[in-house]
């Protein structure tokens, strides 16, 4: 018995622990067979759903859904408060997950988790921390995309639709606590949706701001930053 | 401000499933259309999945949790993720009401997991409020009763390692020490107890097609 087609069914039932979910999801990213025997045991196990019973759900629930839904359309800058957004974070990281299982995100992802996963910090670690049950997200301005921070304080960045760094060029992720900026990795940008880990941690007082920079990144920022968290 | 949101959705007059004429705007949209429209920030095409999915999901994740308000929590963090990743969504490759109940469940799993007030006794049957709720549609009763038919045919060791680790959040380790068999054993019985289920859910599939319709 091949031992990913075992692991597609424990996976479609969501019996897996975090650590085997993820080494599984990793395969996953890599795996095109895997990704479609996945897709036809969802199917399976949706069939199950619809065979949970269970109660109606209470009709205020409908309305507190569509409130919350329109409290965060696009272009709105989000008036909650951050401790509302743990729950909100780590289900938008499964969602992602789940795109992912489903080969959704396409090869710009897949070619960015193979750069990844050669590179130092790895997709392993950014999907980890994005996938973290415990993770809150912080929104950025002036660019469609968040960062992830886990209990821990390790950061992702999670950014979607950013035009490629011109040649010669490279963005530069930052750690600004006082005014201060610590570097915090590299990345190229393009592709639809773009996930990094950070190469340090962020506390709750500090912010992660983005530059475009030279190839090969400095020290300390040149310019204003293109965008940051709120 | 101008506002181009096609629907207005009023809240508290939400019309019966069973209406015979459902004036709603996105009614007659599939349900993948209408992920197209959440992904435009279509509120109207959010409301209607919920309408066509929301109690489906409420009762999986009561299931699983057996808890109303992580049940309900469950339910919205799923809707809410389907809200902010509908753009990811592609049809092709799933069903979007599977799209929408694998992330219920993933969440309940993850909520149940988490709240160590961990399931009594998940081997229950479904709860009794499950079967012939007025609030069903037809379409969903004989899909229920399909599912469950085809359950009960599967060899009961597959069945209960399914229902365990479906209903129940067990993960397959946890499993293996539960029932006191190798993770081998476990891994192999959720395989076969998938595949065969497929293979009835597949069988009845083309047995049915002839004699229903989906409302």
């Amino acid at each position: 018995m091949d031992d990913h087609l075992e692991l597609t069914a424990a996976y479609a039932l969501d019996a897996l622990d975090a650590r085997e979910r993820e080494r599984y999801e990793a395969h996953l990213a890599t795996c095109e067979r895997c990704r479609e025997e996945l897709a036809s045991f969802w199917t399976v196990s949706g069939a199950l759903a619809h065979a949970a019973g269970g109660p109606a759900p209470a009709p205020a629930l409908r309305g507190r859904i569509l409130a919350q839904a329109r409290s965060e359309r696009p272009n709105v800058v989000p008036l909650r408060p951050r401790w509302a957004l743990p729950a909100a974070a780590s289900v938008a990281a499964v969602a992602a997950m789940l795109a992912l299982g489903l080969g959704l995100w396409g090869t710009s992802l897949s070619r960015e988790l193979d750069r990844e996963r050669s590179a130092r910090a790895g997709a392993g670690e950014a999907l980890e921390i994005v996938s973290d049950p415990g993770a809150h997200t912080v929104a950025f301005r002036g660019a469609e995309g968040h960062i992830v921070v886990s209990e821990t304080g390790k950061a992702a960045v999670v950014l979607s639709g950013l035009d490629p760094a011109p040649e010669g060029k490279t963005y530069e992720l930052w750690v600004v606590e006082n005014d201060v900026f610590r570097p915090a990795g590299l990345f190229e940008g393009g592709g639809a949706r773009f996930v990094q880990a950070l190469s340090r941690p962020v506390s709750d007082d500090a912010k992660v701001a983005v530059t475009l920079e030279k190839e090969g990144g400095v020290d300390a920022p040149t310019g204003p930053p293109l965008f940051e968290t709120i | 401000m101008i506002v181009c949101a096609p629907t207005v959705v009023a809240f508290g007059a939400r019309p019966k499933r069973t209406a015979p004429m459902r004036i709603r705007d996105h009614a007659h949209l599939s349900d993948e259309a209408l992920v197209a429209l959440v992904a435009r920030s279509d509120e109207g095409a959010l409301a209607e999945l919920y309408d066509r999915v929301g109690g489906i999901a409420y009762g999986l994740a009561y299931r699983v949790l057996r808890d109303e308000s992580l049940a309900e929590d469950a339910v919205q963090e799923a809707f809410l993720g389907l809200w902010r990743a509908a753009a990811t969504f592609i049809p092709e490759r799933a069903k979007a009401s599977t799209w929408i109940l694998t992330l219920v469940h993933r969440r309940a799993v993850d909520l149940v997991r988490r709240e160590e007030r961990r399931r009594s006794e998940p081997l229950d049957e479904a709860p009794e409020a499950s079967t012939g709720s007025a609030e069903d549609s037809a379409w969903l009763q004989f899909e229920r009763e399909r599912v469950q038919s085809a359950l009960r045919e599967l060899p009961d060791q597959q069945r209960e390692a399914l229902e365990l680790a479906y209903y129940g959040g067990f993960t397959q380790s946890e499993l293996a020490e539960r029932l006191g068999q190798p993770l081998g054993t476990i891994k192999s019985r959720m395989f076969s107890g998938l595949s065969r289920l497929r293979e009835l859910l597949d069988d009845r599939a083309e047995r049915d097609a002839w004699t229903t319709t989906s409302s």
